[in-house]
This record gives C-alpha cells, structure tokens and sequence, in this order.
C-alpha cells in the first residue's frame, strides 16, 4: 500500500476484450444460454469514465476467517471434511502488472458435489461444517491465498448424463469496472474436463487450459494441505502516451 | 519474425450459474454468520447527498420469463458527477456514497431493487457531457459472459438527446432500450436478454 500512494493511478482505457477468445453469448450445447443470449450485436465504446473507474474494496472489511472455508462456517473446534487445499496465485494484468486491492470472492460445492443453495436438490449430503463460500483481497503484489476443501464433481440437468468437472467459481474486481469478471477454476488432471458443455463454450483450447490450476507440489505442507496455483489476467490498461484533450486527439 | 508484445490473454470468463449468491450475498441464500452482511446491500446512508431515487426492474429471458437466478451489479457518479474511485481525477466523490451496489433478482418474482441518489452528469471522453446514467452489469445461468449495459433517465429529454452514446445507436427505437420508465423518485428499468424489444448491450 504505501508504495502505490507514490504511484499516480493508472487512468487509461482497458485494452479491448478478445471476444473469440471467450465464450460467445450463444452457446447451444449450454442449454441455459439459448433463451438467455442477446441476438443483436454489442455496441462497441472506448472506455469513458463510467468504464475505466470502478469500486475498491479495504483489506479492513475481512474478517479473519474470511479466506479459510475449512473454518469459516464450521463449529468451533470442527472443520469441514473433503481433501484440505490450499488455493493461491496472482491476480495480473495483460501487460502482466500486478493488481493488488482486487476483490476475490469465491463459492463452491462441498466434498460431495453439494452445494449449500435453497434451490439445490442433488441427494449428496451437505457438510454441517462447510459453507462454501469465501474472499480475500490482493496485496501489493497481486497475490492472494485461501484454504478450503477440493469440491466433488457435480451432476446437472443439462444433457441426461452431464457433471460438472470439480471446479471453483471466482468473481473478481480490479480497478476498474470494465474489467469486472466471473470464471471457474478446474483442477490438473480432471478428465470431465474436456466433457463440460459449460468448459466448450469457450472455443480456444488455450484459453481453457488457462482455468485449469496445476498442483503446486513445492507449496504442499506435508501432512495437511495440498497446494494449487491458479492466476487471474484481467484486461491491460493502454499507456496514456498523449493526455486526452477536450479538442481530441 | 518480429519481436513478441508479450502481453498475456484475459482470463476466460465463465458462468457464474444458478448459486452465485453462495459466493456474492451468502446471507440472502441462506448461508448466514459467515458475512456480517452482503456486500453492497446498502449504497446510502443519513449523510448521502444527492436526490433519493429507487431503481427497480427485471431481467427477462427470450421466452419473456423474468429470471429469479440472476444478479445485478450497479456502478455510477454521485450527485456532483464524481465516481468513488481511485482513478477519479477529477474531484473527490462524496464519501457516503460508495456509487456501487449489487442485487440478486426475487426467487419469487424476478425483481431487483436499489435504494440509490441521482447521479449528475459525466464527461464524455471529448469533453461533451453524457446524460445521467448508472452502468449496470448482469450475471446469470446461462450468460457465459457478464451484459453491460447502461440505465438513463426518461425526466432528462435534453440531456438524453445530447448524449454521445445513445446517439451511436443506429436504430433509434433501439435508444429507448436503455431508458427507464417511471418518474422520480421512482424509476423501473427492465432488461431484455433476447428478441423485439432486446437491450443496447456494450462492449466496453
């Protein structure tokens, strides 16, 4: 933090967003999205001040558990029961600068593929001891950590035989509102993977392969916790070259 | 071959499907003790300058089904135009106005509330001011990738006439997506994912 306050904040637009690279709107094999898609084109706007600027969040606002959904909805002296892990990295930009401050918010299926939602019906058990949910805030670096349980692979009515790989859902602020995004990590290895129709919605194999953490032996603590590293891009911010003027440029 | 940029690809995005709210507002689902409570429930407090104005609506599906799994994001200025931002240049916003909330839409009806102000008018990148507007940023099932778009006033024909966004619009109905219906204080801005009357969505 004190270095940043010698730093004047970044104020240039965010690069352009590769939208071959995500997912389109329209993704037939995702049931859910072919009534929910827009059909007309996105109009297109170089980020004004409405885009560029975005909330910020203090470290002051967590509480000390707030990062561990091992505990954080646990009994006292309980914990949740799965496999214990440990899930950190970086959150950068484009430019591959670090992004601290960023809110990181974190939801998840319990070791059983069940999630603790009123709406959810899946016969596994829930966990007395496991909410499910988390977030933690990037420090000067970009880097951030958590600890939790690997959640189990979960089954939807989609196709009559589709899971869900094991996976993390992730929100994520940077600094500013255009760059505002929601994804999933999915872990090293999974072989449901590459049968997800929510996975094959996005078209390039390299950009799927960017959600997939490997295990980070070096950072698994023996006899407690296996370790994944999963970092976050979000989108570059141009260099101002030349300071806008009203009379354009 | 010439030299790499060496910029790295945004992550993908992905869903945020039918739980969100585990992960975003725990204590609207049912996961209570973990959160004090859901962040951005409140955007105003006693202090707040600025005209108290409720933005209620819906969001609704190609079929014209109001979503009840979907949640809401809202970004806009405080009544002197100023965003409370660090890459606010201009002026300091008013401190008790954090100028961002979030709402999950109703499992029962489908509607999403802010309790908010009114925000004045911002520059345009040219200079030229934009019409009052609040950015809006919506998540779901079934959206792959998170819908911009942007909530004007219909208490503000002229400045809605000069603003340079709606004027890029080129089917001039389609401007009328993005304004809301109602009067002060009292404003209804729904959102149609798909079909006749679809909202302007933005790439920003």
């Amino acid at each position: 933090m004190s270095d940043r306050r010698n730093h004047k904040p970044e104020t240039g637009a965010f690069f352009q967003r590769d939208r071959d690279w995500h997912a389109p709107a329209f993704t037939p094999g995702y049931k859910t999205s072919v009534l929910r898609s827009p059909q007309k084109a996105l109009l297109s706007l170089d980020g004004t001040i409405s885009e560029i600027t975005g909330p910020v969040f203090g470290h002051s606002m967590l509480g000390e558990l707030d990062n561990d959904l091992i505990h954080n909805f646990a009994k006292p002296g309980e914990s949740a029961i799965g496999e214990r892990i440990i899930v950190h990295g970086r959150v950068l930009d484009e430019r591959g600068r670090p992004v601290p401050g960023a809110l990181l918010e974190f939801w998840q299926a319990n070791a059983g593929g069940r999630y603790r939602h009123k709406k959810e019906t899946y016969l596994a058990a829930l966990d007395p001891n496991f909410g499910g949910c988390g977030r933690t805030i990037t420090d000067d670096e970009g880097y951030y950590f958590f600890r939790t349980i690997k959640p189990g692979p979960y089954p939807w009515p989609n196709g009559v035989n589709d899971w869900r790989p094991a996976h993390i859902h992730f929100s994520v602020f940077g600094h500013g509102f255009a760059q505002r995004l929601i994804t999933q990590m999915y872990f090293e290895g999974d072989p449901m993977i590459w049968k997800c129709p929510i996975v094959n919605t996005i078209p390039d194999r390299r950009a799927i392969e960017q959600l997939i953490a490997p295990l980070d032996w070096a950072n698994t603590i023996p006899m407690d916790a296996r370790a994944y590293k999963f970092d976050i891009v979000l989108r570059g911010r141009r260099s101002t070259f030349f300071e806008n003027r009203p009379e354009g440029n | 071959m010439v030299q790499d940029l060496g910029y790295l690809k945004e992550t993908a995005s992905q869903t945020a499907g039918p739980y969100v709210h585990i992960g975003l507002t725990p204590n609207f689902c049912g996961i209570p003790g973990v959160y004090k409570s859901d962040l951005g429930t409140s955007m105003i407090n006693d202090k707040t300058r600025g005209q108290r104005i409720t933005v209620r609506g819906r969001v609704i599906d190609g079929a014209g089904m109001a979503l009840k799994d979907a949640l809401i994001e809202i970004w806009q200025a405080d009544s002197g135009g100023l965003y409370n931002s660090p890459a606010e240049m201009r002026g300091t916003a008013d401190p008790n106005f954090a100028g961002w909330g979030r709402c999950p839409t109703s499992a029962e009806d489908g509607v999403f509330t802010f309790e908010t102000i009114k925000p004045d008018r911002v520059p345009f990148k040219d200079g030229r001011l934009m019409a009052p507007h609040i950015t809006f940023w919506i998540v779901a099932r079934g959206i792959n990738i998170g819908l911009h778009t942007r909530m004007y006033f219909p208490d503000e024909t002229v400045a809605n006439a000069e603003d340079p966004l709606l004027a890029r619009i080129e089917h001039r109905h389609r401007a009328e997506t993005l304004v809301a219906a109602g009067a002060a204080p009292s404003y209804t801005f729904d959102i149609h994912l798909q079909g006749e009357k679809e909202t302007v969505f933005l790439d920003i």
